[in-house]
């Protein structure tokens, strides 16, 4: 197993299997879908390197937040998308464990003739299920729940809309978004 | 604003059937192969490419073909097909000073270091029409004289060591991309150039041409011309080093324009600069112009108010593809937007007791 | 690897006649690169225009690894290119050398010889003449 190995055997296919995976998760916030297909090194879970495969390439730069910075790891993300390693400021996407990529304010989150122009945060977690934080929104039926690594600084990020970060939510072959239009109510305390 | 139509689809398909037929020509002449059109019609072949922004001879050829000729035509495929490729990253800035020259002029001076290489050129001939092409004679072989293939220095060069030109010092800020951002202003020169060696070469043409007329006269002179070929080198990520990808053909122009100095520069020349895909000179001489032009502000000139010196002008015009899509669309169904317009003259011919007129069928 | 993406495609995939098995790390691509000038020819970097570029990574059975980035959209080129890289890493590389290395470069020569040999042929001296009254 080496760098250049673990990347999708058909990327036509399951580049696009995986797009319309993460399309899906970003459209209905909370709703969590399998990736698989990517075998990335440690420690990135396949989901997270299914997600790099399909949405980095060369004209995305890409920031590596905290243990994800490995040799193993850049070189991994070298071969199979080109994307250029960045700081956070200047970055398109952002990869790493909750604590790692903070504060979140070092991120861009757009300009308001160019909303877009805002980072997308993958972010690894130990558990990805359908409780805790309460999600409604856009692409929500009434409402759903997701365990979110922080109510509190998603609530802030979905202030700044229409500005503010996107965040893909990984762990192991599972993944979930939670985009800046999504209103967060914190679990209740039992 | 226009509306979606519905129907006509039997009518589009025969259109198209009878477009085929109509590209394809008489049947009895042979049809012509995409290696004819790139190796006998080399200059449309290479203004496809340098305007369509992709260096591939061989889909520019096809896309002159499919386009029945039309350059513009097929300048839009290209660029709808780039739109499908995904890019592997940016090469290295390619080094004229190691181009193989096929062709070197230089107009300012008569002795240069290398000396001057006419190349495959038209300047020479009588411009009078050449009746055994019809025939379709073989050609003789051109003439040869023994030479190793050596890199010539810039004529502009020579200039900078006497401190009488500007000078271009390297710099290696990653320049924006107009393809992936787009086009505001203020455009730093990088996004100027990028923009004008994609423009129209008609419309370059005629934005030189009126600098040389006297609208922001800045009196050119061609320092250099050059036509050779240069090898890419990028920059592989997994490899972590550069390695040559492939050679293109470009066509290089600097001109040498006077300068009676500002505030912060001493009288000496200034530089214009053209680089271009391919055999293309007339749109590199015609680029190194007007690039010159667009410099005024950041060389303290005045802005005499002229076509070429207005950045937004030059830069959203120079476009073919974005010209002709918004100009054609035009024949498109508008008959909602007519149809208000319509009732609007009707409305105001009442308010002004205009006689009725008996309403045309509608 | 520059040798291999500059000569044309035929020639590579002619000259190459051994065909190890292999495994591909990444099947042939089609993409582009943007091609950078610089401003002045010595100045700040510009963007010119790309060109389109076919890369491919492989894996011989024995572990060499090959990489290719060729200009064109000629699949096979960029195999045997990937191929040839591969195999100059093992102990064919003195043969690889001998048949498909040194040939490619000797016709590349020849071909730059050619082109600077008629370049020659135009050079012109100019002599300077009374200057008209204009």
């Amino acid at each position: 197993m080496t760098a250049l190995d673990g990347g999708f055997h058909s990327p036509a296919t399951q580049s696009a299997t995986a797009f319309r995976g993460v399309m899906t998760v970003m459209a209905q916030p909370g709703h969590i879908v399998s990736l698989t297909g990517a075998e990335p090194p440690a420690p990135l879970s396949a989901a997270a390197g299914a997600v790099v495969l399909t949405l980095c390439d060369a004209d995305t730069a890409l920031h590596l937040a905290g243990e994800m910075d490995s040799p193993e790891v850049r070189e991994w993300i070298a071969f199979h998308t080109g994307a250029p390693l960045t700081a956070p400021a200047d970055c398109a996407f952002a990869l790493g464990r909750w604590d790692a990529l903070m504060p979140l304010a070092q991120f861009p989150v757009g300009t308001a003739q160019y909303p877009d122009r805002s980072a997308t945060l993958i972010v690894e977690v130990d558990r990805l299920d359908a409780c805790g934080a309460t999600l409604t929104g856009p692409g929500i039926q009434d409402r759903a729940q997701l365990s979110v690594p922080d109510t509190d600084a998603l609530i802030a990020n979905h202030a700044l809309f229409p500005l503010g970060l996107d965040f893909i939510l990984t762990c192991e072959d599972r993944v979930a978004a939670v985009p800046r239009s999504t209103t967060l109510t914190a679990p209740e305390v039992n | 604003m226009y509306v979606a139509v519905k129907g006509g689809e039997r009518a589009i398909e025969n259109a198209h059937a009878w477009l085929a037929e109509e590209r394809r020509g008489d049947p009895s002449v042979d049809a012509l192969s995409i290696e004819q059109i790139r190796e006998q019609l080399s200059l449309a072949v290479n203004r496809v490419m340098a305007e369509g922004s992709l260096y591939d001879a061989d889909l520019a050829a096809l896309a002159i073909k499919q386009a029945r000729g039309d350059l513009i035509e097929a300048i839009f495929l290209i660029r709808a097909y780039r739109t499908t490729l995904p890019r592997f990253g940016g090469s290295a800035p390619v080094d004229t000073g190691r181009m193989t020259c096929a062709r070197r002029v230089s107009a300012t001076f008569k002795d240069v270091p290398g000396g001057q290489i006419l190349g495959p050129t038209f300047d020479y001939t009588h411009r009078l029409l050449d009746f055994k092409l019809a025939a379709d004679g073989d050609v003789p072989d051109a003439d040869t004289r023994s030479a190793e293939p050596t890199h010539v220095p810039h004529v502009t060069a020579f200039l900078n060591r006497e401190g009488l030109i500007e000078d271009a010092p390297a710099d290696d800020t990653p320049p924006p991309d107009l393809t992936r951002e787009p086009l505001e202003l203020p455009a730093s020169r990088a996004l100027r150039l990028q923009a004008l060696a994609r423009a129209d070469e008609g419309f370059t043409l005629g934005m030189a041409y009126s600098t040389q007329r006297g609208y922001a006269r800045n009196h050119a002179f061609v320092g250099e011309l050059r036509i050779g070929s240069v090898p890419v080198e990028m920059d592989i990520p997994e490899l972590g080093f550069a390695v040559e990808i492939g050679e293109i053909e470009v066509t290089e122009c600097e001109t040498v324009n006077q300068f009676k100095g500002s505030k912060t520069e001493p009288p000496q020349f200034t530089r214009g600069y053209g680089l271009v895909f391919g055999q293309t000179e007339r749109k590199a001489i015609s680029m190194a112009l007007v690039d010159r032009a667009l410099r005024w502000e950041e060389l303290g000139e005045d802005n005499q108010g002229a076509p070429a010196q207005d950045a937004e002008f030059v830069l959203y015009h120079g476009d073919n593809i974005q010209a002709t899509g918004f100009l054609e669309h035009i024949k498109l169904p508008h008959y909602v937007d007519f149809q208000s317009e319509l009732e609007l003259v009707r409305k105001l011919r009442r308010e002004a007791g205009a006689p009725p007129v008996q309403e045309a069928a509608e | 690897m520059g040798l291999l993406a500059k000569a044309p495609a035929a020639r590579v995939t002619a000259l190459l006649t051994e065909h190890p098995a292999f495994d591909w790390l990444r099947p042939p691509e089609v993409g582009s690169t943007m091609v950078r000038g610089r401003a002045g020819g010595t100045g700040a970097p510009f963007n010119l225009g790309e060109i389109t570029v076919t890369r491919c990574a492989l894996r011989l059975s024995c572990g060499a690894v090959g990489h290719a980035y060729v200009q064109g959209r000629d699949k096979a080129h960029a195999q045997a290119a990937a191929l040839v890289d591969a195999l100059m890493q093992t102990e064919a590389a003195p043969r690889i050398r001998d048949t498909v290395l040194d040939p490619l470069d000797r016709e590349a020569q020849a071909k730059r010889r050619t082109r600077a040999a008629k370049a020659a042929a135009t050079k012109v001296e100019f002599f300077t003449m009374v200057r008209g009254e204009d």
